[in-house]
């Protein structure tokens, strides 16, 4: 269904070291028109490495990256023209208010999206005269969307921007994000957190040790890993579990205090209740819960890295 | 129309003026300490070890380097490094604006600060204590403007080869001490003969001193001390331009 769309961002082989480490190992990916875009990995997985070449800001040993046609190696004035960038933890000037700042990334772009509405729309309208250390982390996040935005780009990179959020700043800023999608401009989200991947992205790609692992819809992701849904349910009497572990398509299954629970494909649910009918057992209390992206996630990053991010 | 480096030395000058520290190490703390030793009635005596002038006619020169000191070595270094530390160069390598264009406004405003220092400095010096004016001016200017490019030479310097903002402050002490010897702010380094004289002389500082003073004599600098101000404030850019990281 992708197929047709048009492509914002082309990575294609991307490779880059540092010294003997290899922090993106042959990167792949395209970024369609008008779609958020999350790339969600653990720390030190590749991912800023990865956005960072698409900014222009690094350049890989190895590969071709383009972003609505442009080389940000050989052309990295132009990129920035078309390409609006939210940079992990980059702050401003600490005494700058944030309406100088406003006005002085207005002065960048020769188009510039009026400041005033864009600050009243991001709830920044009541902070005009407030210097930029003495905002809250919600507010300095919403202040670099806005900086990011106000050259009207047609991409906008934004690389964890909840970080550090308290959970209503974080719901916010995922509203705004939205909100940028909606008028148009291709979002190309880089996060290490999979409520905020699966709660807003369109497509993600896992990244990890610097390869992509899957890349696909958060749906997909979570059907095609070994427990799409988990099923859950009480009885009263000892079980054979054996027996539902050899049922197709489940991961695992386990009795904890008389709640059984089964991770398995889509449709296990139905053979357990088969199962248990020839077993005699009337469950109690039977759930069926779609899987998370958490299990999608540790399913196709089983490494050490992963475990210690989750943590 | 702005273009992005009016706006961004426009930004970065109001942003200075917020910096209550660096305004007064740099405008007003010079003046203060001539007028501190002006009153002692000491430094208003003719002496003729130095050649028939008072320590408060030695002491204009050394406090205009002194704010040259304190601009290029002890507020523009951690600006600038704090500006690398937090992401702020980074994050205008994003956008049309090179991030270089920061750094030319750091400069720009500290070298303006500076010379609005030396005038308040100088004017003070003339009317409270009749200190002369530069007698040369053409040579004042001469030695003015390569003291002041050496200093800046030494900040931009003193930022490239620092890591961080606390490298940059031990590297920034480190500066600091000979400079303000070699200038002649804790006593005029004209008690020394000999070759201790001759060192000093091949510092930035020492040749600055020197330079000012024969300017203000009414002499033109000697080209040696012209040479050795010019001299560091090529080995100093070149340091700064290979040794400079954007993060």
């Amino acid at each position: 269904m992708h197929q047709e769309r048009a492509t914002a961002v082309v990575v294609d082989g991307l490779r880059k070291t540092y010294g003997a480490k290899v922090a993106v190992d042959e990167i792949s990916l395209n970024v369609y028109e008008g779609e958020i875009f999350g790339i969600l990995g653990p720390n030190g997985a590749g991912k800023s490495t990865t956005v960072e070449s698409i900014a222009g800001l690094r350049v890989g040993d190895k590969g071709r990256i383009r972003v609505h046609g442009i080389d940000p190696r050989t052309d990295r004035a132009a990129v920035t023209e078309v390409l609006g960038v939210q940079l992990q933890e980059a702050k401003l000037q600490p005494k700058i208010t944030v309406k100088e700042a406003l006005e002085l990334w207005s002065a960048f772009y020769p188009d510039p999206e009026p400041w005033a509405p864009l600050a009243e729309r991001l709830g920044l309208g009541g902070h005009l005269q407030q210097r930029f250390e003495h905002l809250s982390g919600g507010q300095q996040q919403r202040l670099s969307i806005a900086l990011a935005m106000i050259g009207r780009p047609r991409v906008v990179v934004l690389d964890e921007l909840t970080t550090g959020l308290d959970p209503r700043a974080r719901r916010e800023v995922w509203d705004l994000v939205r909100d940028v999608r909606d008028r148009g401009v291709t979002v190309l989200l880089v996060t290490h957190s999979m409520e905020e991947a699966q709660t807003l992205c369109d497509r993600i790609a896992i990244v990890d040790s610097g390869r992509i692992r899957a890349l696909d819809t958060p749906a997909g992701l979570i059907d095609a890993a070994s427990a799409a849904t988990i099923t859950t349910f009480e009885t009263e009497v000892a079980i054979d579990l054996a027996a539902l572990r050899e049922l197709d398509g489940v991961a695992a299954a386990r009795s904890e205090n008389g709640l059984v629970t089964v991770e398995g494909a889509e449709g296990v649910a139905l053979a357990v209740v088969e199962a248990l009918r020839t077993q005699g057992v009337t469950p109690q209390r039977f759930r069926v819960a779609a899987g998370t992206l958490d299990a999608a996630y540790l399913d196709l990053t089983e490494t050490i890295t992963a475990m210690e991010a989750l943590r | 129309m702005t273009s992005p480096t009016v706006a961004m030395i426009r930004t970065e000058t109001r942003l200075f003026t917020r910096e209550r520290l660096s305004l007064f190490w740099i405008l007003a703390f010079p003046t203060l300490l001539l007028v501190v030793l002006g009153v002692v009635p000491a430094f208003r005596e003719y002496n003729e070890d130095f050649g028939n002038r008072r320590l408060i006619d030695l002491y204009v020169p050394t406090t205009v380097l002194l704010s040259m000191i304190m601009a290029a070595i002890m507020t523009m270094p951690p600006t600038l490094t704090g500006y690398r530390e937090t992401g702020v160069l980074r994050r205008l390598g994003t956008t049309p604006a090179r991030p270089s264009s920061i750094l030319l406004g750091q400069v720009l405003v500290h070298a303006v600060a500076v010379a609005a220092s030396s005038v308040i400095v100088i004017v003070v010096g003339r009317v409270v204590f009749g200190t002369p004016l530069p007698g040369s001016i053409l040579g004042y200017a001469a030695a003015y403007v390569l003291a002041l490019a050496v200093s800046l030479g030494i900040g931009t310097a003193i930022t490239a080869v620092s890591p961080n903002a606390k490298t940059g402050q031990v590297v920034a002490m480190a500066a600091f001490i000979p400079s303000m010897f070699t200038a002649g702010v804790y006593f005029p380094v004209e008690v020394f003969g000999g070759t201790v004289r001759d060192i000093i002389s091949l510092t930035p500082y020492g040749a600055a001193s020197n330079a000012l003073n024969d300017a203000g004599a009414g002499d033109f600098p000697q080209l040696m001390d012209l040479a050795v101000m010019g001299g560091w404030t090529i080995l100093l850019y070149v340091i700064a331009v290979r040794a400079f990281k954007w993060e």
